[in-house]
């Protein structure tokens, strides 16, 4: 039961950490797009990319948590 | 427009509610869990509808699939209607075969499985090459990717020139999306032209199994972009083609880590090394994560309405179900869209001479 | 954990899938496809460049025409003004003629009277001196006698016709 609860504190870090780090991502891009409304194209794409690197990282994270469990 | 829709679905909610009441009691508590695991995994049957006749036998109606094992170094082919009907094995050379919990094990003529003491059964397995049900919707979107494509090739060679219409016209600002924003985007100029007909074909097998993964009627509903086994195969082709295609630079950059001191350099280039493997690691991860998560999160808005047991959540839960099917149709492009993206800048920075 | 394992099974046939796709997609589509796209785009930036280029080409006759009229009107302003000096340079010309003319025929003229007015003198001399003799002649004829007296007369006649 301990070992469950300590997983799922985790999950819950990973989350956090995943969903904090793509906000601002999020809220960087969009002041650079209305900052610069005719580099929305390319900044969308680093957006979308940099937000995949984070989530592949949380979701790494989470399989661990997962396989420790 | 609005209204329409809420009363669709009243209706909906008390056909449900009708079907519920009819049903006679004898309910077994709901496993929503177990559920949701037999649809998200794969099956060797192809599951169509269970509903109760007339005379009140409940009926299955599955589609039995080509079962076909490997086993002392010879094919062996079964229906794997033959396995589901009754629970006896059956014969595989001089050894005997049974299916339990969607898995093959050698057994003697009676059947008897060993277990260890947790519980896990320690039989051998035959090496498993059967039509699954994720293979038999693989095998279908194969021939749907095939059929639109040969065709609007087909068209195109025969009237190129001309404005796109019908459905060229939705191919083709995806086909400019891929190998513009996509593939020119990310590879330098020379190179990039060489992987268009891959990422292409990446992009849209990703993503008409996604699509086929969201319909939840028969021909559809196999959760097999959300099988590891396919992110995992796509991931290596991904790292192939990365890899096959670097240039000595790349390689250079990760073993000998140019311009950095030496003990940096200790430290960098392991780390480098390590990202050759997390790069279509985290592909298949992501993937995988994001279509299984999808699928769980709108069998478990369905199950609601099953584990409360109440019609009145059920116009509530099959909006919330709405909402998740409309975002799991953008998840399914996005994923395609990201699978994509990140390969082709794993082969532009792979296939890039670098500066210094 | 079973979500996360591998099926062998499911890798060959997806294996086996994707490079059916990717073999026959690659061969028969996707090169026409491809190359259909990129022979319309390449027509079409054809074709705007050959209507800028049309279009600077009709730029560029206007412009010339613009700069064959300023050319005209140059000339014309130059003829113009030519014209103008000529008649004026002309005009000062034919003054100057006149005036030279009139100059001479007025010299001419004055030689004329001049000279006529000498000749007129000589003959009046000479009628004067046949006079004198055909005077004195007479005088003579009739009075010998008192010569100084006489000589006196003809010299106060002498002096009293003094021409200059």
């Amino acid at each position: 039961m301990e070992a469950i609860s300590f997983t799922a504190v985790g999950l819950g870090l990973i989350v956090l950490g995943a969903g904090i780090g793509i906000g601002k991502i999020g809220q960087a891009a969009l002041e650079a797009m209305s900052r610069q409304p005719e580099m929305s194209s390319k900044i969308q794409t680093v957006m979308i990319v940099a937000a995949a690197l984070i989530e592949g990282v949380s979701l790494f994270a989470i399989v661990v948590a997962w396989l420790v469990d | 427009m609005k209204k329409e829709l809420l009363i669709f679905f009243l209706l909906l909610s008390g056909i449900t509610a009708q079907a519920s009441a009819v049903d006679p009691g004898k309910e077994e508590p709901m496993d929503a869990f177990g559920l949701i695991m037999e649809h998200i995994s794969d099956s060797h049957q192809w599951h169509v509808i269970d509903y109760t006749n007339r005379r009140g036998y409940p009926v299955h109606i599955n589609v039995p699939l080509p079962v076909i094992l490997w086993h002392n170094n010879s094919l062996w082919f079964y229906t794997s209607g033959d396995f589901y009907h009754g629970n006896h094995p059956l014969p595989l050379g001089d050894d005997y075969v049974i299916l339990r919990d969607e898995h093959f094990f050698i057994t003697g003529q009676e059947g008897v499985l060993k277990t260890d003491e947790a519980g896990n059964i320690i039989n051998a397995s035959p090496l498993d090459f059967s039509i699954t049900k994720n293979v038999a919707s693989m095998l279908m979107s194969m021939a749907l990717l095939l059929l639109i494509f040969l065709s609007a090739g087909k068209a195109y060679a025969r009237y190129g020139m001309a404005p796109p219409k019908g459905f060229r016209g939705v191919l083709e600002p995806i086909i400019l999306f891929v190998r513009d924003d996509v593939a020119r985007s990310q590879i330098s100029k020379d190179k990039a032209d060489k992987f268009v007909p891959f990422l292409l074909t990446l992009f849209f097998f990703i993503w008409i199994n996604n699509m086929i993964g969201i319909v939840p009627f028969f021909p559809g509903g196999s959760n097999l972009s959300g099988n590891i086994s396919f992110t995992a195969t796509l991931a290596v082709f991904s790292f192939l083609v990365i890899n096959v295609f670097a240039v000595k630079d790349y390689w250079k950059h990760i073993f000998l880590a140019p311009g950095m001191p030496f003990l940096i350099r200790f430290l960098l280039v392991p780390l480098e090394f390590i990202g050759i493997l997390t790069k279509p690691f985290a592909l298949m991860v992501r993937l995988f994560a994001n279509i299984t998560a999808g699928h769980i999160i709108i069998l478990s808005l369905i199950s609601i309405i099953f584990i409360i047991k109440s019609i009145y959540i059920a116009p509530v839960s099959i909006l919330l179900s709405l909402v998740m099917f409309m975002l799991e149709l953008l998840v399914a492009v996005l994923q395609a869209y990201i699978f994509t993206l990140l390969t082709a800048l794993f082969i532009g920075m792979s296939t890039t001479k670098s500066e210094h | 954990m079973e979500l996360l394992t591998p099926s062998p099974g499911l890798v060959f046939w997806t294996s086996l899938t994707f490079i059916i796709l990717l073999v026959i997609l690659r061969k028969y589509a996707w090169p026409s496809i491809l190359r259909a796209l990129k022979v319309r785009e390449e027509t079409i930036s054809f074709a705007l460049e050959d209507a800028k280029r049309a279009n600077e080409e009709v730029e560029m006759m206007e412009q010339q025409r613009k700069k064959i009229k300023e050319e005209a009107r140059k000339e014309r302003d130059l003829i113009l003004k030519e014209a103008r000096r000529m008649k004026s340079e002309i005009l000062a010309e034919a003054q100057d003629t006149a005036r030279a003319e009139t100059q001479r025929m007025l010299e001419k003229a004055g030689r004329d009277i001049e000279k006529q007015r000498k000749d007129a003198m000589l003959e009046i001399r000479n009628t004067i001196g046949q006079l004198s003799v055909e005077i004195a002649e007479k005088i003579l004829k009739e009075e010998l006698s008192g010569e100084d007296k006489h000589k006196k007369v003809i010299n106060s006649y002498l002096s009293e016709i003094n021409f200059n």
